[in-house]
């Protein structure tokens, strides 16, 4: 999965500024992305491509339950975050919806990876290439019932054994 | 095992489980809202173009329903959601719907208690975040997504991994000016913002036996802004007490074993406590009031899940009583059944003569949502729970979160103030 990366050097990116509270209202996957990080980058829309990845530090999507945040980002083109960690709600609703990766990197990926890069993420390899400056970085393993959330596509196709 | 280790191996209908077991839990009872609610009538209809059956409800008796984030609709998309909501409680049989403007209603978690809803023991989700609340009557109650909620309403179960339970052990009773608000906001000074991330937080010691019910729901609230997967305390007599005169009945009082392990111990002793405030703009950016900013404030807002339950009001009122409010504030109990009793003892009337404003219950402005955001600039002390940027209004806006005793004597004085310092 390739993709190019968009970064916010800063921990604690919490669902606020992800998607401000006034549009929880609305239920319009499309009209929600046209307000995606409206709280902290208002440049976000009209710079996101389809395929892009974000990076971000500690505890990113802190906050509320609203599902709201993964839905405008993901409907905005992103593909997965890259974070230091995640906050729980944030984490299962991204994968439980299929809305977008949530990939879990080390402090080495978090300082490498600068914005604009282009990078490979290679889930099955749990490695990280980044085209632009020819560095691998290891991502963390999806734990086993993540990991087969992801491999069936979303909570309602995944059969528990 | 401990009391959520307990409440999961039942649920999963397991003998035992352990922290990081991943399991499938029988979920006693849901609630979903004016905001998740329309989220998952969205999810049963992209589920319906899928082929999957959503015509019917696991158990429609589990599920309870409340508007509480855009009553009063300021306009017609907060307005067509409740009605998208009605719809849903109508065709699906769910007949624990609270309706604005038609006896009880109010902030879902409040109703959560206030209406007995869940009860000790029992393994409850919601879809908000603010869900942890209910722990304080000794069950297992988390927050979740929309698409967790939707596989819920149809299934009747969900995955969980079982939390590691970080334990509080508060000793003593805290001093007259202090809450259970200021005791929290130490906490997650203390620990951060994602110091309780995905485990448990449990509150025990003589601090939580000398606690009423209404404190330790706030403790459990703001488990949330720690990160925390769920908060709980080991349900007493005084649970017992507070569900029965709220209609509950077969009440069984489930609790940790004597040998339970926890992940980690912290200590707090109560007198120790003092008034504190979280600045802007993180829940953990913590300090005591005596020492806040010197700020000019614009607004004190007494309200939320949080901080307008009864016992919220009577605090504050306890200081606005024979006095006059020197910035705008408001005061929207946090449900029906607490604007009334707050109208029968004379609260309300200490609140408008005092030059306070009193609103009907709703999420409002603690969400940014309507009814009282901030401005750009506009500096705002309040009983809510987050102060992110923008959360309450404009993203330069700014929230000092509180007690209800802080947010009262700051509304007297138009700074930062301890209550042991008004005249």
């Amino acid at each position: 999965m390739k993709g190019n990366v968009i970064k916010y050097q800063r921990d604690n990116i919490d669902t606020d500024v992800i998607i401000p509270g006034e549009y929880l209202k609305i239920h319009d996957y499309a009209e929600l992305a046209t307000h995606a990080m409206e709280g902290l980058d208002p440049d976000f829309h009209s710079k996101v491509k389809e395929g892009d990845f974000i990076l971000s530090g500690k505890n990113f999507g802190c906050g509320s339950s609203r599902e709201h945040a993964p839905i405008a980002l993901s409907h905005s083109g992103i593909k997965a975050v890259l974070a230091l960690s995640f906050a729980r709600i944030f984490y299962r609703n991204a994968v439980d919806g299929a809305f977008l990766l949530p990939i879990e990197i080390d402090e080495n990926a978090y300082q490498n990876i600068s914005e604009g890069d282009e990078i490979d993420i290679d889930v099955s390899l749990n490695e990280i290439k980044n085209i632009t400056k020819n560095q691998t970085y290891k991502m963390k393993p999806f734990s086993e019932i993540i990991g087969k959330i992801i491999k069936a596509g979303g909570l309602f196709k995944y059969k528990p054994d | 095992m401990n009391i959520v280790e307990k409440i999961l191996a039942r649920g999963s209908g397991r003998e035992k489980v352990s922290p990081d077991d991943v399991i499938f839990a029988d979920i006693d009872k849901v609630m979903v809202h004016d905001v998740s609610g329309p989220g998952v009538i969205k999810v049963f209809d992209k589920l319906r173009k899928q082929g999957i059956n959503v015509d019917k409800l696991w158990d429609s008796s589990k599920v309870w329903v409340a508007e509480d984030h855009f009553v009063p609709s300021a306009e017609k998309i907060s307005a067509e959601n409740i009605v998208k909501l009605q719809n849903f409680t109508k065709n699906y049989g769910i007949e624990k719907h609270f309706k604005y403007g038609m006896g009880q209603y109010g902030i879902c978690h409040t109703l959560s208690h206030e209406e007995a809803l869940v009860l000790p023991g029992e393994v409850y989700v919601g879809g908000d975040s603010h869900t942890n609340t209910t722990g304080a009557l000794g069950a297992f109650a988390c927050g979740l997504g929309h698409t967790d909620i939707a596989y819920v309403l149809l299934n009747g179960k969900i995955w969980f991994k079982v939390p590691e339970t970080l334990y509080f052990k508060l000793n003593g009773k805290l001093p007259d000016h202090v809450m259970a608000k200021d005791l929290i906001l130490k906490i997650i000074g203390d620990i951060g913002t994602d110091g309780g991330a995905y485990r448990t937080m449990q509150f025990g010691g003589s601090g939580i036996d000398e606690m009423s019910v209404e404190s330790r729901l706030t403790l459990c609230n703001m488990t949330t802004e720690a990160g925390a997967k769920n908060g709980i305390v080991e349900p007493d007599q005084k649970v017992v007490d507070y569900l029965t005169s709220r209609g509950a009945s077969n009440i069984t009082l489930v609790k940790g074993d004597s040998d339970a392990e926890y992940a980690k111990v912290y200590e707090y002793e109560s007198s120790e406590m003092e008034p504190t405030v979280a600045k802007p703009f993180s829940p953990d950016n913590t300090v005591v009031v005596r020492e806040a900013p010197n700020v000019d404030l614009d607004k004190s807002y007494i309200g939320s899940c949080t901080g307008a339950k009864y016992e919220d009001l009577e605090a504050a009122a306890k200081i606005l009583k024979g006095r006059k409010v020197k910035i705008r504030t408001e005061v929207l109990p946090a449900a029906i059944s607490i604007y009334k009793r707050a109208m029968e003892n004379g609260l309300l009337k200490i609140f408008l003569d005092a030059g306070a404003t009193v609103g009907p219950p709703t999420c409002g402005a603690c969400c940014g949502a309507h009814m009282g955001v901030l401005a750009k600039d506009e500096i705002c002390i309040s009983t809510t729970n987050r102060n992110f940027p923008g959360r309450m209004g404009h993203v330069e806006s700014q929230t000092y979160l509180s007690s209800p005793l802080v947010a009262a004597a700051s509304a007297v004085t138009g700074k930062i103030t301890d209550p042991r310092d008004l005249n």
